[in-house]
């Protein structure tokens, strides 16, 4: 007998026991609560911010029309310009969160400890943590564009997208696909943060070392970014083609930018979770 | 996370340290020279050219350039392209054409009996010139670029100069008369529309429009009269001139003149390799007069390329760093023999739309085997309607239509980032005939066809155009802002002419849903037209509009990039490797089974070693053996490596040589012989958001291992929570927390147990009961391993004791043995903590 009766290493750390030990935690459903308010609390700012500039620009028909002046257009293009404000800073925050947080912190109450003593096998461990973690992560990313399809409609009514730039309109059934890909696509690219942080939560013990080391270095590839002179290799920052969906949202589907930050962001996140699972393995547990 | 830090920092000062002593371009440094030409018909106009010459900057013999400049530069307007050719690794040699900046003389048009002289002459001086390598004696290895002005040179020394090796013709001409007075029914220059305003620029003293903005800014500075009259024109030029423009007619002698500054008349004889490079956004040379050049060099059987790049006189992008690429890669080919890959026959620069990742305009450059011509390699008729449409001439031609305003076009458009102009239609003036919205996209490349019918009187000056009408409020676009004007005589007795119009060459991707709007109005702004007023009837003669495509073009869609597939494959084909090479790494030991435990010892520990990150031993060869039943007391100051011993029977560290065994089994990290193991090692570990209860709960749920046989309630009794159980455990008091954390160790009455610090926090009547419990655990068969610092406890509780020091075993077995080996001290029984101290050697 060299196991406890009923102990079978494949039936440890449920994902269902998981997300039930992260769900509850404040900082989770802070980060929700914000996301699902988030829409509503824009919903607010253009009603009642000045009128003007948002009508207006709307209306005008000028040469290019930002995604911003036609947010509120309708519904869905409600929905694109919160994804457009939210997905290059608080979605990625709230990636980081989820993916840095997850193994760190039960580094820093030390019940890492108890689980492996368990015992759950690293690898398991880390399996399990990580598809709960992404889970969390998509839902976040879902989440905020469809509640922000639900304010922007109630608020703005169901019309067809302008699409930003020419002002040509798109059937709203014609575009909802398109939403999807929009959403897949923000799912792919926050890959990277997802994989980042989670490389960086088990390397240390601190949670928000691991969110902001994830954040920060977001941060200085959105700044390399901006260096006109590395010329190509810009393409194989993890943030360059963060802008990609908006083609999705163009007359005329183009795949070609999404395809290629697909391309970067699961290049990146095999390896970085790779490394993880190779350092947790090895890695000796003290705290 | 440091050496992750100190990785990026050594990569970045790595990246700074080699942008810092990367070699820059040589230093390319230009020499002045004046170069004293003969010319003029009989060969008897002395005249000094103002020109700079730069060496190729490596030494050596290279072949040379001869830059030339547009209309109204000079050699100073090229000299940052001469540089940058030169640092290519050419002799450059720009000049100031004849009555252009410095040089003296007068502007005769590129005049086989003047400027074409003169750099003939060039060639020669070149020809001396010790950094220039020679094909013969007197003949170097020499290349011919420039864009407008220079362009034409370029074309019309290479017809008439045999020793031109290769030559690259930006924006040019191919008949000065027919650019002059386009005719779009293909009448020639004596019937055409005169180009007015291009014209009056292109005459005009300082070419301004050429020049751009500096033309603007730049202070003006009086003139002479003759200077005023007709600039430095040669003076039969300025006189022909005068008088074209007056009548807005062209005379039999103005076409002749013109003619013979026009590379058409001699295109034939030109052997040189030639790289015609024309603009979409032209309307003063339009794609036209390349495709007229390039026929006529092409009939010779001389290699000629043409590319449509998006630029021009009227403006667009102008893609300067494109241009040289196909410049160098062309001379490259033809001049350095370095096998270069030279643009092919025909190539389209084309609006990629936006880049995805910086959302700046991209520009494709569709290339095909062949040029077509400007009919395509073939037509699709699209059908317009509409009916006849009165439309009339205003008196004085004003208020005009506006299309292209030359030379502010190209200012006013920002940089003209988009290939498209809007155009103004006067009301009344034009007639308009509609196609279907298109049910397939349309990808316009060339010159389209239709037929018209004027009804009227008299002679009748038309401009007909193209435009692409989208559904939404966008006003129609007018492609590369191009009209084609033609004039049509209505014979006498007739009340109808019909004309078969030739519109402006283009490239342009009609939408699907958009419309083709063939427009016909009677005026247009650059353009000279008739000021007696007039009225006439425009219809469609035919319905058939013929669109030339060409599907060569269409084909290079870039697909998506060799990464875009490669780079996940490959990483994760590195992932795969970097957890393959990760997996456990195999301890000395050999095969476990081979030297198989007894299943029957709780603990056995052999040899055992670890050693801090320092090199220090936390623990140094520790062997122990713990039997079942027992109550072992860990014992040894702090740092003795009791805590990190513990660590290991956990398989949370490894240790760096020897083995533990849990009922014969090695432990290693996640070993399943562990769920045999309950522990409490260095304080509790909860999850604070949850309650007691919730997180003994989700602790067994995690161990995955059946509910009933977690044995909740005995746990529970021995945490003696009690309602507490049910709070947060962030509430709890620090010994709550040690309370709940044993009761967790305890979960499932685990085989053998081992608790650190059991008793900290814990109030004397806890601390009694907790001894209890622990006796009562091992009585049961199960097996006790509990280090402390109070050593009276530990005598009270344990059976056996282990006694620890600098990471070694110094003593172990029954308490009873080691108190009874003991003297008897101070009058009184020996005490554990008197043996202790003994055996650490710290009694004092």
């Amino acid at each position: 007998m060299t196991a406890a009766t009923g102990y079978a290493p494949r039936r440890t750390l449920p994902l269902r026991v998981e997300i039930v030990r992260q769900f509850k935690r404040r900082r989770t459903l802070v980060m929700f609560g914000l996301l699902l308010a988030l829409p509503w609390i824009l919903v607010i700012a253009f009603q009642f911010g000045p009128q003007g500039a948002g009508q207006q620009g709307a209306g005008q028909q000028q040469a290019s029309l930002r995604i911003s002046d036609l947010a509120s257009a309708s519904g869905l293009n409600f929905a694109a310009f919160v994804l457009s404000v939210s997905a290059s800073f608080l979605l990625v925050v709230a990636v980081a969160l989820f993916c840095g947080d997850t193994v760190a912190s039960e580094a820093s109450w030390s019940s890492l400890r108890y689980l492996l003593a368990a015992p759950v096998p690293r690898d398991r461990l880390l399996r399990q943590k990580l598809i709960v973690a992404l889970g969390y992560s998509a839902t976040a990313v879902i989440c905020l564009p469809l509640m922000a399809l639900l304010a922007g409609t109630l608020a703005f009514g169901w019309h067809d997208i302008q699409v930003p730039g020419t002002g040509e309109t798109i059937p709203a059934l014609d575009v909802l696909p398109r939403f999807g890909i929009v959403i897949g696509y923000a799912l792919v690219s926050q890959l990277v943060v997802a994989a980042l942080a989670f490389l960086i939560s088990t390397v240390t013990d601190s949670p928000l070392g691991a969110v902001g080391g994830a954040v920060g270095l977001w941060i200085v590839s959105t700044i390399l970014q901006a260096v006109e002179a590395l010329g190509t290799l810009r393409e194989f920052l993890p943030t360059f083609w963060n802008t990609a969906w908006l083609d999705a949202l163009a007359p005329e589907l183009d795949w070609s930018g999404m395809a290629k930050g697909a391309s970067v962001s699961v290049t990146y996140a095999a390896i970085l979770i790779a490394v993880a699972f190779r350092r947790f393995r090895r890695k000796d547990v003290v705290s | 996370m440091k050496r992750v830090a100190a990785l990026v920092a050594v990569l970045a000062l790595v990246g700074v340290a080699v942008w810092g002593i990367w070699p820059s371009a040589p230093e390319v440094r230009g020499q002045e020279q004046r170069i004293s030409v003969v010319d003029g018909p009989a060969d008897d106009q002395r005249v000094e050219l103002d020109t700079t010459f730069f060496a190729p900057p490596d030494g050596g013999k290279a072949p040379a350039v001869l830059l030339a400049h547009g209309f109204g530069g000079s050699k100073q307007s090229v000299r940052l392209q001469a540089q940058r050719l030169a640092q290519d690794g050419y002799a450059v040699l720009t000049w100031s054409a004849r009555g252009f900046g410095r040089s003296t003389g007068q502007i005769a048009l590129n005049s086989p009996d003047y400027e074409v002289k003169d750099v003939k002459q060039l060639i020669d001086w070149l020809a001396k010139r010790p950094e220039v390598r020679l094909d013969a004696a007197g003949d170097p290895r020499v290349g011919i670029a420039g864009g407008s002005y220079g362009g034409s040179i370029a074309l019309m020394t290479a017809a008439h100069d045999s020793r031109v090796d290769a030559i690259v013709p930006q924006i040019t001409w191919s008949d000065l008369a027919d650019a002059l007075f386009p005719d779009a029914t293909g009448q020639g220059p004596e019937n055409g529309v005169f180009k007015r305003m291009w014209a009056g620029f292109f005459f005009g003293r300082g070419g301004g429009p050429i020049q751009g903005l500096e033309a603007l800014t730049r202070q003006p500075e009086p003139l002479s009269a003759e200077e005023a009259r007709c600039g430095r024109f040669l003076p039969a030029i300025c006189d022909i001139y005068q008088q074209v423009a007056e009548t807005g007619k062209a005379t039999p002698e103005a076409v002749a003149l013109l003619r013979q500054s026009s590379p058409v008349t001699v295109a034939g004889r030109v052997k040189a390799p030639t790289l015609l490079i024309q603009g979409q956004r032209d309307s003063l040379f339009p794609l036209g007069h390349a495709d007229a050049n390039a026929r006529a060099i092409a009939a010779a059987g001389t290699p000629v390329s043409l590319a449509w790049f998006d630029g021009g006189h009227d403006g667009g992008n102008g893609e300067a760093d494109w241009l040289h690429d196909q410049t160098t890669a062309w001379f490259g080919h033809y001049l350095k023999d370095d096998g270069s890959a030279v643009a092919r026959p025909f190539t389209v620069t084309r609006d990629g739309g936006r880049d995805p990742g910086t959302r700046q305009r991209i520009r494709l450059h569709p290339e095909a085997a062949s040029y077509p011509g400007l009919g395509g390699t073939a037509t699709t008729s699209v059908t317009l309607s509409g009916p006849e449409q009165p439309v009339v001439n205003p008196p004085g031609g004003a208020p005009a239509s506006i299309s292209t305003v030359p030379g502010v076009s190209g200012l006013l458009g920002g940089g003209g980032q988009s290939n498209v102009s809007v155009s103004l239609d006067m009301p009344g003036q034009s007639a308009s005939f509609e196609s279907a919205p298109l049910t397939t996209p349309l990808q316009l490349t060339g010159s389209p066809t239709a037929t018209v019918k004027v009804s009227g009187k008299g002679q009748v000056t038309l401009f007909a155009k193209l435009f692409d009408v989208s559904d939404s409020a966008q006003p129609p676009t007018l492609p590369a802002g191009l009209v084609a004007p033609f004039r049509v005589t209505i014979p006498e007795g007739q009340s109808s002419v019909e004309a078969t119009v030739t519109l402006p060459a283009v490239d342009h991707a009609f939408a699907v849903g958009h419309r083709l709007r063939l427009t016909v109005a009677t005026t247009d702004m650059g353009y000279a037209t008739p000021a007696e007023p007039a009225s006439y009837q425009i219809g469609l003669a035919s319905p058939a509009l013929t669109v030339p495509t060409v599907s060569a073009l269409a084909a290079p869609a870039t697909g998506v990039a060799w990464w875009v597939w490669a780079l996940p494959l490959a990483s994760i084909v590195v992932a795969a490797i970097v957890l393959a090479t990760g997996r456990g790494r195999s301890r000395s030991g050999g095969d476990p089974a081979e030297r198989a435990g007894e299943p029957g010892v709780p603990l056995e520990i052999i040899g055992l070693t670890k050693a801090y990150r320092n090199g220090e031993l936390a623990v140094d060869g520790l062997s122990f053996r713990v039997e079942q039943g027992q109550v072992l007391g860990l014992l040894g100051p702090n740092g003795a490596g009791k805590t990190t011993t513990m660590r290991m029977m956990m398989g949370l560290i490894q240790p760096d040589a020897g083995e533990i065994r849990i009922f014969g089994d090695p432990v290693s990290s996640g070993a399943p012989v562990l769920s045999r193991l309950g522990s409490f090692v260095e304080g509790p570990g909860f999850l604070p958001h949850l309650s007691g209860r919730e997180n003994l709960e989700l602790y067994w749920a995690a161990t995955g291992r059946p509910t009933a046989d977690a044995r909740f309630d005995e746990a529970l009794e021995i945490a003696g929570l009690g309602k507490a159980l049910e709070r947060a455990v962030r509430t709890y008091s620090q010994g709550m927390r040690q309370r709940l954390a044993i009761a967790q160790a305890m979960l499932g009455l685990p085989d053998l147990l081992v608790l650190d610090e059991p008793t900290n926090g814990l109030d004397p009547p806890q601390i009694r009961e907790m001894r209890e419990v622990l006796k009562r655990y091992a009585r049961d068969g199960r097996t006790v391993i509990v280090s402390s610092h109070l050593l009276a406890e530990v005598e009270q509780t344990c059976s056996h004791v282990v006694v620890m020091h600098r990471g070694r075993l110094v003593s172990t077995g029954p308490v009873s043995v080691l108190l009874s080996e003991a003297v008897p001290t101070n009058g009184h029984g020996p005490r554990l903590e008197d043996v202790f101290l003994d055996l650490i050697g710290d009694k004092s």
